[in-house]
């Protein structure tokens, strides 16, 4: 519950972000965030919203950690946990499941 | 064990590992022990088996970074009697499953009552929005997550919404850690993504009270050995400091802006952690201001009608309170694996994806404790 997402912000308003993660798209809120954010900068998120804009010199490291851990995570067997918790993150913002 | 050791770059792991073995000798005392207060830490020493690869002379012990295990029973409580009463509960799905003193949330919602698993509380907030219902969202998390709840409190809440806060503050339960006769703690890890809002700062009063290092690691194995390197280099040299082997993501400073909006919708109480017991100054409450979105506010919760149930012989025998409190391993528990499992979980540590139950149960039972005691 403590593990923030790296993603690639594609659209902006003022509120909120359409932001890329690894081809899905998800809308994040920008309240937090401690720096402006435009679009093609890399934010890293947790619960729906963006808690620091990544300096362009961090993005290739930081995303390679989570792309080793999806990779690794689609060869194996089982889900793995830390993988569990990104997946979590993702669903932060999706639109709300509708149930009866 | 060593087999699944797949670092990308072993070259680095090995030299880590063997500067790890060098700075604990130099120490000259056994074990060396330290504290990690991290789930996502605990994820990646389990699943890497980086016990089997630490120092004899080492011992890192799992503290009480688990936000869901710590939740305790009085809050669990809460949230299920407001569920009972009939009002609708939105919560994070670790909180589903985490047994209360009649009950977990599942079991609320299994005898009828109303409640949301989201992943957001703006999610919840849209979920008061679109229904009309009225809506208890039982916010719990260490402060990376009471940020956001704090956000949606100043942002503007619908009539129909409120607070119903378990947030919890990690810094003041490290100073009971560091005090407990039997843990004798040498230095904290501490965990990086939580220190994205706090910054590293946020420990400098902890190092100078306790003269403890603390040391704010990343969670990937590599970053995790770095770090373990330089808190054991820190302790050989009296070094109490605080030093952040995370400098990609975590500043001094922290996210000033997120700090601000903690701190205008919160306030550190005392409260009790589990099996930490009373933290004075752990819990984040709603101030005074917001008292007209705090669900304790709103609502009578009657938990005295859950008080007459005795817990179940099971949840007496549970370890999960002396293994936030980093006395007791999972394999110390008599029902590790056999009565609690993820699927049935008997404590809270056995159900949240941080829990150290839950990690060591799903990367093979009992990794290979190297130096533990």
């Amino acid at each position: 519950m403590c593990l923030g997402v790296p993603g690639l912000v594609v659209e902006l308003d003022d509120l909120s972000a359409v932001v890329d993660f690894w081809g899905v798209r998800r809308r994040v809120r920008l309240d937090l965030v401690d720096e402006p954010v435009a679009v093609g900068d890399y934010v890293l998120n947790h619960v729906g919203f963006a808690i620091r804009r990544i300096p362009l010199e961090d993005v290739q490291a930081t995303l390679a950690i989570y792309e080793q851990l999806l990779q690794e995570s689609a060869e194996g067997t089982r889900e793995d946990l830390m993988v569990a918790d990104v997946r979590s993150e993702l669903a932060a913002g999706a639109p709300r499941e509708s149930k009866p | 064990m060593t087999g699944r050791l797949e670092f990308r770059d072993p070259d680095r792991a090995r030299a880590l590992g063997g500067a790890l073995e060098q700075a604990v000798a130099e120490v000259g005392r056994s074990p060396v022990a330290v504290m990690h207060v991290c789930g996502s830490h605990e994820q990646a020493i389990a699943k890497f088996g980086l016990r089997a690869a630490f120092p004899r002379g080492l011992d890192v012990i799992m503290g009480p970074g688990c936000p869901v295990c710590v939740t305790d029973l009085p809050e669990i409580d809460e949230a299920f009697a407001l569920a009972m009463q009939g009002v609708r509960v939105a919560t994070y799905g670790d909180m589903l499953k985490v047994p209360g003193t009649a009950g977990s949330l599942a079991d609320a919602q299994a005898a009828g009552a109303h409640i949301d698993v989201v992943y957001s509380v703006a999610q919840a907030v849209d979920l008061a929005r679109e229904t009309g219902d009225e809506i208890v969202f039982f916010a719990t998390g260490f402060e990376t997550t009471a940020v956001a709840t704090a956000a949606v409190v100043l942002a503007g809440l619908p009539a129909n919404f409120s607070v119903l806060s378990a947030h919890k503050f990690i810094p003041p339960v490290m100073e009971i850690v560091a005090e407990m006769p039997h843990t004798r703690v040498e230095g904290f890890l501490a965990a990086g993504h939580a220190a994205i809002i706090t910054g590293s700062g946020v420990f400098e009063p902890f190092v100078a009270r306790h003269h403890l290092p603390v040391v704010v690691a990343g969670f990937e194995p590599l970053d995790i050995l770095a770090a373990l390197v330089k808190l054991v280099q820190m302790i050989r040299d009296d070094d109490h400091g605080v030093a952040n082997m995370f400098p990609r993501c975590v500043t001094r400073e922290g996210n000033r802006n997120a700090q601000q909006q903690l701190w205008r919708v919160f306030q550190t109480v005392g409260g009790r952690w589990r099996g930490i017991a009373h933290v004075p100054n752990g819990n984040l409450r709603l101030r005074d201001e917001w008292a007209h979105v705090d669900a304790r506010r709103r609502f009578t919760i009657d938990v005295a009608a859950l008080c007459d149930r005795a817990p179940s012989t099971l949840v007496r025998q549970c370890l999960c309170g002396n293994i936030m409190a980093g006395i007791a391993q999972p394999s110390d528990c008599a029902l590790f694996g056999k009565e609690c499992v993820p699927e049935s979980p008997v404590g809270a540590c056995m159900v949240s994806s941080e829990g150290t139950c839950r990690i060591w149960h799903q990367y093979g039972g009992v990794p290979n404790l190297g130096a533990s005691a």
